[in-house]
């Protein structure tokens, strides 16, 4: 017997649908704040020495918070190369701005303090806002326009094509559903930036985060409520229209798919999944009434469940749709034939066990050397190791 | 040659990953340097070298950081301007890049955070495991990157799948052990380590030639010249020459960075120089030496090196076999599970050729029609400009050779001269800073460029590899890319030198305390005076 058969092909290409779960999460829990904290800079530090305490909170830890963005494309390119493929050629301007913004990141963090010029450091504190900001948002329009379904077709050769011109592809994107998933997402992650701040800073940035972070949870619950009436009322789901073969090929072109019904049928075939939109509303109060109370680490654990439930209700709603078609509906990407092989998912999956848990032993010794507040003592010391 | 979407998407993926290595070489070998020095200074608990480490682990940080920034492109740029090669291979190319993430940036990306801000957060070995740690992960990361490479360059462990319409993994243990992807894991991190040892002798020389940080650079260019020696030997010894006898195409790029157009009896002769003369397919005024061709390229001398000539005979029979392929190919595809065994049974017999027959899509919609001008066109293509790859070849491997003189000669000075370097070769270490950058960009592109027209050597060629985007799409992201990288660099340049200009941070406290605790020791044990200094 072969090893990789241990696990069937369907049972692993659920796991890999979780693990994609996972991977999306694991980004917006970690680098989550520290683009909330990126968008409220400009905000929360008014002086240079307050700016830099909120950059500092982060400073040791967004390297490795950022590296869940580089394994999320990796783990995509790995084990759903369809997916990567579409929607990165699909998304591709859209894609280029996510990449420039927080290409800043990296740069503006390293480089700000480095010159003393108030030009120069004010001109990277832009620039941080910005590579917190735009991500923030267009990962939110990403997933709007996921749940619509996206203008795309699948050549016999199995070439991805993106329908439109290039300003129509870009423009297509900004339309009003996925802009308001986009607020939600930045809101989301304003709110839990603002958690952030709350824990490891002190007054005075520490009370304006949290006091724009309430705002931000106001935003991002009263945001996902409408997204979801939006979506009962006014958008279209998926259904395959032709038998399901759950361990068949990866392609797509064999099976048949139509547009139409509800997504929010999942809700009555699956009636247990509403626990994930309980916990994204749940979380967001919770985090709002702990950011009220200045309480510190509930509130972020409080804001990480609202993400969780947030981003799993997404994936939760259109299983075992992935990346819908609109305009071809046979091209439609599912958890069913869009995945990599049989052997590469069961490669994939021992490497995941294996480093995974490492990852978060030694992440979690970091944070714990690490913990406690950033004071302006720490960062006005002049032993050149802060930000 | 048009230029259309394929080669604007080339020249984009060319231009991204060449900035990429601006800051990749310097990151391998500094983190190392870098930990070597921080060992040092536990070991001894000296404060030099502590002072040391921390200025060249800040020198490491502003490079650090545009590495970074220039790789989150490389993550994503196969399947915003290469999807179809993302879809093709995806398969087996997509888990080396996952298992980089997993096992290696992560650990590289959470430790470097500690390692800049954890100096007083944890004891002095805890802090130096961090820094080895910082080194693997980035040395791990260029061992993941290099078999997702070299799986391009020889595609072992994987099949066709008809019904996927991709290439399928089935051996991992083949694409992880491949032999190509060894050979340029090592002949890249020896190429990094090389890079930072020149760059740190060459700060080093500058401080010298002005009198400044007279101990910091004299240890700096002793543990610099000793690691570069050993390195400077392997990359040249363990080249990655030795992995061009791994496929047709492999040996395509070695006939062709050698222009070596007919095949010669074995041991073949190197041509030392020349003028490359493709349309003549003739080499002018060459200088030939005698067998070291042969055993540079097959390690023995009695393997023949097949000529230029030859391998496009070669790879028109493949075009021949693929058409079959790929006849055979559209049949199952339309037929799915009704299908003739017959037919399966001629795919599998044709398939390792299937790729051939792909090469004639630049000249015809259906290749199992093609006519015999096609073939010939076809048949040519496989053979890369030759000119390009014979110069940057000769360049490289010049500049190879005088990193070992350079660094044998700092090593000696160092180890048996007491650290006296004359004034110029601090000169000449200085103007050599930019040399194993050139050298590093000369050998990327001899790989890849010799790799054309394939981007996975006999499977897939480049023309078929790209997204369907409109060149307007392209051209706005070419343009976006070079701009804003190219301003980065100039903003890292600055940095870099006024940071070397600033020189290294005096830990005045420190410094002190070791003094104090020296002094009381010295009189503790023998009778003299604190004749130590802490610079010793």
């Amino acid at each position: 017997m072969i090893l990789h058969e241990l696990i069937s092909l369907d049972v692993l290409r659920v796991i890999w649908w979780g693990l994609l779960g996972v991977l999306l999460i694991g980004f917006a829990l970690t680098d989550g704040f520290d683009m909330g904290v990126g968008a409220l800079l400009p905000f929360v530090g008014r002086t240079d020495t307050e700016r830099r305490i909120a950059i500092n909170t982060v400073g040791p830890v967004w390297e490795g918070n950022q590296v869940w963005f580089i394994l999320g494309g990796g783990a995509i390119f790995a084990a759903w190369p369809l997916l990567y493929a579409m929607s990165f050629s699909g998304f591709y301007l859209a894609m280029w701005l996510v990449l420039a913004a927080l290409i800043l990141r990296p740069v503006g963090f390293k480089y700000r303090s480095k010159r003393d010029s108030t030009a120069w450091r004010s001109g990277w504190d832009w620039a941080l806002f910005v590579g917190g900001f735009v991500p923030a948002l267009l990962f939110g329009v990403a997933v709007g326009n996921v749940l619509q379904g996206a203008p795309f077709h699948l050549t016999p050769d199995l070439l991805p094509v993106y329908e439109g011109s290039w300003y129509g592809k870009l423009l297509g994107l900004l339309n009003p559903f996925a802009l308001l998933a986009g607020v939600v997402s930045a809101a989301m992650l304003i709110m839990h930036g603002g958690a952030w701040l709350g824990l490891k800073a002190e007054d005075p940035v520490a009370g304006r985060a949290r006091a724009i972070g309430l705002y931000a949870a106001g935003v991002a619950f009263a945001g996902y409520l409408l997204a979801g009436v939006w979506i009962a009322f006014g958008i279209d789901g998926y259904t395959f229209t032709s038998e399901i073969v759950a361990n068949g090929p990866s392609n797509p072109l064999h099976s048949e798919v139509a547009k139409g019904g509800s997504w929010l049928a999942a809700y009555s075939a699956r009636p247990w999944i509403v626990i994930a939109p309980a916990m994204g509303l749940i979380g967001m109060v919770m985090a709002a009434m702990g950011l009220r109370a200045k309480r510190e680490v509930s509130t972020l654990l409080w804001s990480k469940l609202a993400i969780f439930g947030v981003i799993s209700s997404v994936g939760l709603t259109m299983f075992p749709f992935i990346l819908p078609s609109s305009s071809d509906p046979n091209s439609s990407l599912t958890v069913w034939d869009a995945s990599s092989s049989h052997l590469t998912l069961f490669v994939m999956l021992v490497v995941t066990l294996i480093f995974v848990p490492l990852i978060l032993v030694y992440t979690a010794w970091v944070y714990k050397v690490l913990w406690g507040k950033v004071t302006e003592d720490d960062v006005i010391a002049e032993n050149g190791q802060m930000y | 040659m048009e230029f259309g979407i394929v080669e604007l998407s080339r020249l984009q993926f060319a231009m991204t990953a060449m900035y990429h290595f601006l800051f990749v070489p310097l990151t391998l070998g500094l983190s190392v340097i870098v930990a070597i020095m921080e060992t040092v200074y536990v070991m001894t608990n000296r404060p030099i070298w502590r002072q040391m480490t921390k200025f060249w682990a800040m020198l490491f940080g502003i490079n650090f950081a545009l590495g970074v920034a220039t790789g989150i492109t490389m993550e994503f740029q196969f399947g915003m301007n290469w999807s179809y090669y993302s879809h093709y291979v995806g398969d087996i190319f997509g888990a080396p890049l996952a298992i980089e993430g997993l096992m290696a940036f992560f650990l590289e990306a959470t430790f470097v955070g500690l390692m800049f801000f954890g100096w007083d957060k944890m004891s002095k070995p805890a802090h130096a495991v961090v820094t080895w740690l910082v080194a693997i992960g980035s040395n791990f990361s260029a061992l993941w990157i290099l078999i997702a490479n070299g799986w391009m360059q020889n595609p072992v462990g994987a099949a066709f799948n008809p019904q996927t319409m991709r290439m399928e993994m089935t051996s991992f243990g083949e694409v992880l052990f491949n032999g190509v992807a060894q050979a340029k894991f090592v002949h890249t991190v020896s190429a990094g380590y090389v890079t930072a040892s020149v760059f740190v002798i060459g700060v080093s020389a500058w401080y010298l030639l002005r009198g400044r940080h007279i101990d910091l650079a004299r240890r700096s260019i002793t543990v610099a010249a000793a690691f570069g020696l050993a390195s400077a030997f392997s990359v040249v010894v363990l080249g990655d020459e030795s992995g061009y006898s791994a496929t047709d195409n492999q040996k395509m790029k070695l006939a062709a960075m050698e222009a070596m157009w007919d095949t010669h009896e074995a041991p073949a002769a190197f041509t030392l120089i020349g003028i490359p003369d493709q349309d003549a397919r003739e080499t002018k005024y060459a200088i030939h030496i005698p067998w070291v061709m042969g055993i540079i390229g097959t390690r023995s001398l009695t393997t023949d090196i097949p000529g230029i000539n030859d391998l496009e005979k070669r790879a028109e029979e493949r075009i021949r076999s693929g058409m079959i392929a790929y006849g055979a190919l559209m049949q199952i595809r339309t037929e799915r599970d009704a299908v003739a065994p017959a037919v399966t049974t001629t795919f599998e017999e044709h398939s390792a050729d299937l790729g051939y027959a792909f090469l004639l899509r630049k000249y015809t919609d259906d290749p199992t029609t093609a006519t015999e001008a096609q073939i010939t066109l076809a048949a040519e293509d496989t053979i890369p400009t030759v000119w390009p790859l014979f110069w940057a070849f000769r360049i490289m491997v010049a500049l190879g050779f005088g990193f070992i003189a350079t660094m044998g000669y700092f090593f000696l000075r160092a180890s048996f001269k007491g650290m006296d370097f004359p004034r110029w070769s601090l000169r000449l270490a200085v103007w050599m800073i930019p040399a194993p950058w050139i050298a590093a960009e000369m050998g990327w592109f001899v790989a890849e460029f010799g790799r054309q027209p394939w981007t996975v050597d006999g499977v897939l060629p480049t023309a078929m590899s790209v997204s369907a985007l409109s060149i307007t799409e392209v051209a706005l992201t070419f343009v976006g890319f070079l701009t804003f990288y190219t301003i980065l660099f100039i903003i890292e340049m600055g940095l870099m030198l006024k940071y070397i200009r600033k020189g290294p941070f005096m830990d005045v406290k420190e410094t002190e305390l070791w003094m104090d605790d020296h002094a009381e020791r010295l009189h503790r044990t023998v009778s003299g005076s604190p004749i130590a200094t802490p610079a010793e």
